[in-house]
Order: structure tokens, then sequence, then C-alpha cells
């Protein structure tokens, strides 16, 4: 992110990023998804298949929206007014998880024992 | 004083980090986001609703998944291609997110291009993008023509949960909509890009505001959220 720091954000002109930087991230992504595909290829299992779904996923998904979608370059009030609203995604997935287990407890134990 | 406070804040309200700049773009009247395109900030406000959206199916997923008593379906193998006599998992799904990823970047380098005033290169790429795109949908459209041959419906399917079906159909579809019409809203602006609307600020037809290369970006905006949700829907639905 050498790059990162040397450019100082001017919409007036709107970004101006070398190539090289788009290149460059392009690859990783392909990196990554190659590292995601192999996952699954060699049927990793366990903690290991799971951390590393994440990890690339995650990876991913910040390489996209920093650079490709210029996030790391905006005002941190419009950084903070996007990113801290999708917390409320975790909240729920949080409430559903919960209830989920509650649902297959339910299932395991009214419905599930002539299955 | 209060003259002080609010040089303070003017003087806040032109960096562009730290919370002291966070605090002045919200307490600032007029406007939030000082120097960021209305149309850009609309477009991330746009971004943030659709991830409520493919975070409400995907935990709808989760909630399905988690909750079942009946085996799931093993991905790995239900997406598996036989090519040329070896069977390998999940390979047209692999390809399918290189090619989104390769239209990713040929849409960051459009954008790039837009900014440096190269009509031709942005013009062009941005179709390289497109063609990406419709490439994606017609993988995505095999797949389905595929899944539906061997049994697959919304309320059943012939390896286990039968959720599966419906909620593949549903993330998939929904997501599929979204690269169609990320594809067309593609041709739109690159068609502008290449008859120079932008070069010679001429008014939108139904806006009637001067078109400017920030088009290419919000539309980048849109492509690359498309991409994203993609890495999501790779990561739950096809590996986990």
């Amino acid at each position: 992110m050498k790059q990162a720091t040397a450019h100082t954000p001017s919409h007036a002109q709107g970004q101006q990023h070398p190539i090289k930087l788009y290149l460059v991230v392009w690859a990783w992504l392909f990196i990554l998804s190659a590292g995601s595909y192999l996952v699954d290829y060699f049927q990793l299992q366990g903690i290991l298949r799971y951390g590393l779904i994440l990890l690339f996923m995650l990876l991913k998904a910040g390489l996209i929206i920093a650079v490709f979608m210029h996030m790391a370059w905006e005002r941190l009030a419009l950084v903070y007014a996007i990113l801290v609203p999708m917390s409320a995604v975790l909240v729920f997935m949080g409430i559903m998880v919960l209830e989920a287990n509650y649902t297959l407890l339910s299932r395991m134990t009214f419905f599930a024992s002539g299955h | 004083m209060a003259e002080q406070a609010f040089s303070n804040l003017q003087a806040a309200s032109h960096e562009t980090s730290g919370l002291r700049s966070v605090a002045a773009d919200f307490s600032s009247d007029r406007q939030a986001f000082k120097n960021v395109p209305w149309g850009k900030v609309m477009m991330w406000i746009f971004l943030l609703s659709d991830t409520f959206v493919f975070g409400s199916f995907l935990i709808a997923y989760m909630t399905a998944r988690m909750s079942t008593t009946v085996p799931w379906p093993n991905a790995s193998e239900v997406f598996a291609l036989t090519i040329a006599g070896t069977t390998l998992p999940l390979i047209l799904i692999a390809i399918m997110t290189f090619v989104l990823i390769s239209s990713s970047g040929t849409m960051a380098m459009a954008v790039n291009y837009g900014y440096r005033r190269d009509r031709r290169k942005t013009a062009a790429l941005m179709l390289l993008t497109a063609l990406l795109g419709a490439t994606f949908v017609g993988m995505q459209a095999f797949e389905w023509t595929k899944l539906i041959h061997e049994g697959v419906r919304p309320w059943e399917n012939p390896w286990g949960a039968a959720q599966f079906g419906s909620t593949f159909f549903m993330i998939t579809g929904f997501h599929g909509t979204h690269v169609t019409f990320g594809v067309i809203f593609l041709l739109i602006i690159a068609r502008k890009v290449w008859r120079g609307d932008f070069d010679q600020e001429r008014k939108g037809f139904f806006t009637s505001r001067k078109g400017n290369y920030e088009a290419v970006e919000i539309m980048g905006l849109y492509w690359h959220f498309v991409d994203l949700v993609w890495v999501f829907i790779f990561a739950f639905f096809y590996l986990w």
C-alpha cells in the first residue's frame, strides 16, 4: 500500500492511481481465488477448511472494497457511514445462529426420532 | 470563541481522515460528505441497502442449513464436472469466479482510463467487462440447466435437504439478475463514453445534468459490488 499514502484524494479530477496498482490487486485476487478453490480440491476438513475459506474470503473482500472501490481513499465520514451499518448484518447473523440452534433442538426432540 | 470554534471546524472539514473530520462532516450544514460527488454517495448508499438484501439471503440460507436434521448436499460433488474423462470438483464455479474477478479488473482499469480522459480505452475496457459479465451469466444459465435436469427443484433434490434448491435458486438467481442489469448498465455507459458525452459534458436524457467521467466510477462501484457479493456466495454456498 505504498502507493496509497503517496496519493492525496483529489475528487475534483477524480481518483488517479497507477495502473500497476490495479494489476497487482487483480493478480492477488486470482491467487486468493485459486487458494480457496484448492481448499475444496484437496478436501481439507475441520478448522483448517473453514479458517482458510474465511481468510481468503475476507482478504478478497478487503482488496475489492479498499482498492477497486477506492474506499481506502474516501473521506472517513463516508467510510464510517457505509461500513458501520454493515455490522447490523453480523448482529442479525448472531441472532439467527441462536434461533437455528433452537429450531434444530426442537426438531430433534419432537420430530426427528423416526427419521 | 464561537468564531474560533467555527474556524476549527472549517479547518477540520478540509481534513479527510481522523475522527475530527468525521465529526466535522456530520455536523456541517448543507453537505455531509464534502468534495464527494452526490452520485457516488447515492450509489454507496444503494450498495449498503443491497448488502442488507444479500446479507439477509445468506443468513436465511445459514438458518435453513443449521436447523435441518437432513444432511446438506455436498456442493463439491453437486457442482463437479467431468471434462475429458476427469471429474473436477466445483470446476465451473471456479471458472465463473475467475471470469468475474477478471471483469472487475478490467472495470477498475476502465475507471482509471476514464479519469485520464482516454475515451477509446475506457469504452473498450467497459465493453470487455460487459462481455465477461455476459459470459458469467451464460455459465450460470448452463449450471441452472444442468441442476434442473438432475432434478433439483426449490422444494426437493435427489441428494439431501430440500432447502438446498430454494436457497440455491434464490441466491444465485438474485446475483445473476444483478450481473445481468450490470451488463445492461455497462453497455449504456460505454455507449456514452464512446460517443464522447463526458468530454463534451452532454446533458443526460433523463436528468438534463452535464455528464462527466464520474459516471464511469459510479458504474464501477456497482460492478465491483456484484463481484464482492460473489466472493461471499462462493465462500458460504459453494465451499462451506
